[in-house]
């Protein structure tokens, strides 16, 4: 790692340490301070996917069968196993670094990287990264952010994902003319799964009435779910100040 | 000897008989709630598996969301405050419409779902209410967890969310229903339209 990158990285931490991220007084659910702001990159990502994004994931999806665009989202997840192990150790779970360090092993021997054999014998994919293990070291939230390109996201998984991507530690053990293969996998996935989940990604974008407050709702939700965090803002219906008795009819 | 230790143990069943049958019946159990979500993901598994059309199916599940769930319940609480001010026709015909839009929406994504299964792993309680927990395995899918919350407070046990992967339908809907009442400037009777189109 180079040390403007090092010094980077140490920046990016203690930003995050230090509680430099937006934190209402009282726990919110949403927790949306530059939604002005959030909202023009909405709508500027909404034009970026309807111009490119989903009509290249279509052709990639037609253009390329189905067992060749999983062995490279499969070979994307291989390059990131080591990011991930990592990630487990620095939050403590031996578990999960063990059992990415046998994904990985498996997948070499058995899979060239390319197929996922660890997989299809019950060892599955148990994805981390950065912006996890600052939740662990007791990083908050912060506010919500939605990032060009990429979309929803906090300031503490921002974060989180800038070291992921200057970071994986594959790159200390290959070629410096093949660290374009890693970032290129990553991509190439992530237009798969445009492809994958094209119709649940067209209904929220284009057939939402608030396409950005769905966004946002559902990434939260779903984020703190990935967290093993408690859903501390269930609805109880039955408790609704509004509902007093919806049976009296 | 062992006369007595069966002397015993039949008093000891006649004293628990007595006991369960003093115990109030309304109180909501495990079993029953995953009783219910069992009947719910038969009903879907024999819906997405039917090879009926697309249209069909639509009507399948809002006879299975109206069985199953508590539709006045849901809607009152997608309405959010505005609820309130409405008066109880404009309710039941908000409820009403609430159900076809939402067959519509869903249903549609349910066709992802064929040759897929769902399966009950397990359940839990949570404040008053039962949180089953199901597993739902689609092909060339990682699985994926959805949990159906149910109650007996509308007086039957009832679903009245249905959460996967952290993501809550009452949640998600409250915030569309809300953006839609926005953007007809709080005017209930055109959403109710709209959402029956």
């Amino acid at each position: 790692m180079t040390r403007t990158k090092t010094a980077g990285l140490a920046a990016l931490l203690s930003l995050a340490l230090l509680g430099a991220c937006s934190t209402p007084e009282q726990p919110t659910e949403i927790h949306d301070p530059y939604e002005k702001t959030n909202r023009k990159i909405h709508a500027f990502n909404k034009g970026l996917d309807s111009a490119i994004v989903r009509p290249t994931s279509r052709v990639y999806g037609l253009a390329l069968p189905k067992p060749v665009r999983r062995g490279i989202s499969n070979f994307a997840n291989y390059v990131d196993t080591p990011r991930f192990i990592v990630n487990d150790l620095a939050q403590g779970n031996i578990d999960d670094a063990g059992h990415n360090f046998t994904r990985f092993v498996l997948n070499t021997v058995f899979g060239l990287g390319v197929l996922d054999m660890a997989g299809s014998i019950g060892v599955e994919t148990r994805r981390t990264g950065f912006g996890e293990t600052l939740y662990t070291w007791g990083a908050r939230e912060g506010a919500y952010i939605e990032l060009p390109a990429i979309g929803p996201s906090n300031e503490r998984d921002a974060v989180g994902q800038v070291v992921d991507f200057i970071s994986n530690p594959i790159s200390g053990v290959i070629d410096a003319s093949d660290e374009w293969i890693p970032p290129t996998a990553n991509v190439m996935d992530r237009v798969n799964q445009r492809y994958e989940f094209g119709a649940t990604i067209d209904s929220l974008l284009y057939e939402s009435e608030d396409s950005y407050a769905q966004g946002r709702s559902l990434y939260l939700q779903n984020r703190r779910f990935e967290l093993g965090q408690e859903d501390a803002f269930a609805f109880d219906p039955y408790d609704d100040p509004y509902s007093e008795d919806p049976y009296a009819q | 000897m062992h006369s007595d230790t069966g002397r015993r143990s039949a008093l000891a069943l006649l004293a628990g008989a007595a006991a369960l049958a003093a115990l109030p019946a309304a109180a909501l159990t495990d079993g029953q709630a995953r009783g219910l979500v069992d009947k719910v993901v038969g009903d879907i598994n024999s819906i997405i598996n039917s090879g009926r059309s697309e249209q069909a199916m639509y009507g399948d599940f809002e006879k299975l969301f109206r069985r199953y769930g508590d539709v006045p319940i849901i809607a009152r609480t997608a309405l959010g405050p505005d609820a309130r001010s409405a008066t109880s026709q404009q309710l039941s015909a908000f409820a009403d419409a609430f159900a076809v839009y939402l067959s519509r929406k869903y249903g549609r994504r349910f066709r992802e779902f064929i040759g897929g299964r769902i399966e009950v792993e397990g359940t839990r309680k949570v404040r008053d209410y039962y949180e089953v927990v199901s597993n739902t395995v689609l092909k060339g899918q990682a699985p994926f967890e959805v949990v159906f919350r149910v109650s007996d407070k509308s007086g039957r046990d009832l679903f009245f969310d249905i959460v996967i992967e952290g993501i809550s339908l009452l949640k998600t809907e409250r915030t569309e229903i809300g953006a839609m009442l926005d953007k007809r400037r709080g005017d209930l009777d055109a959403l109710i339209r709209d959402l029956r189109a």
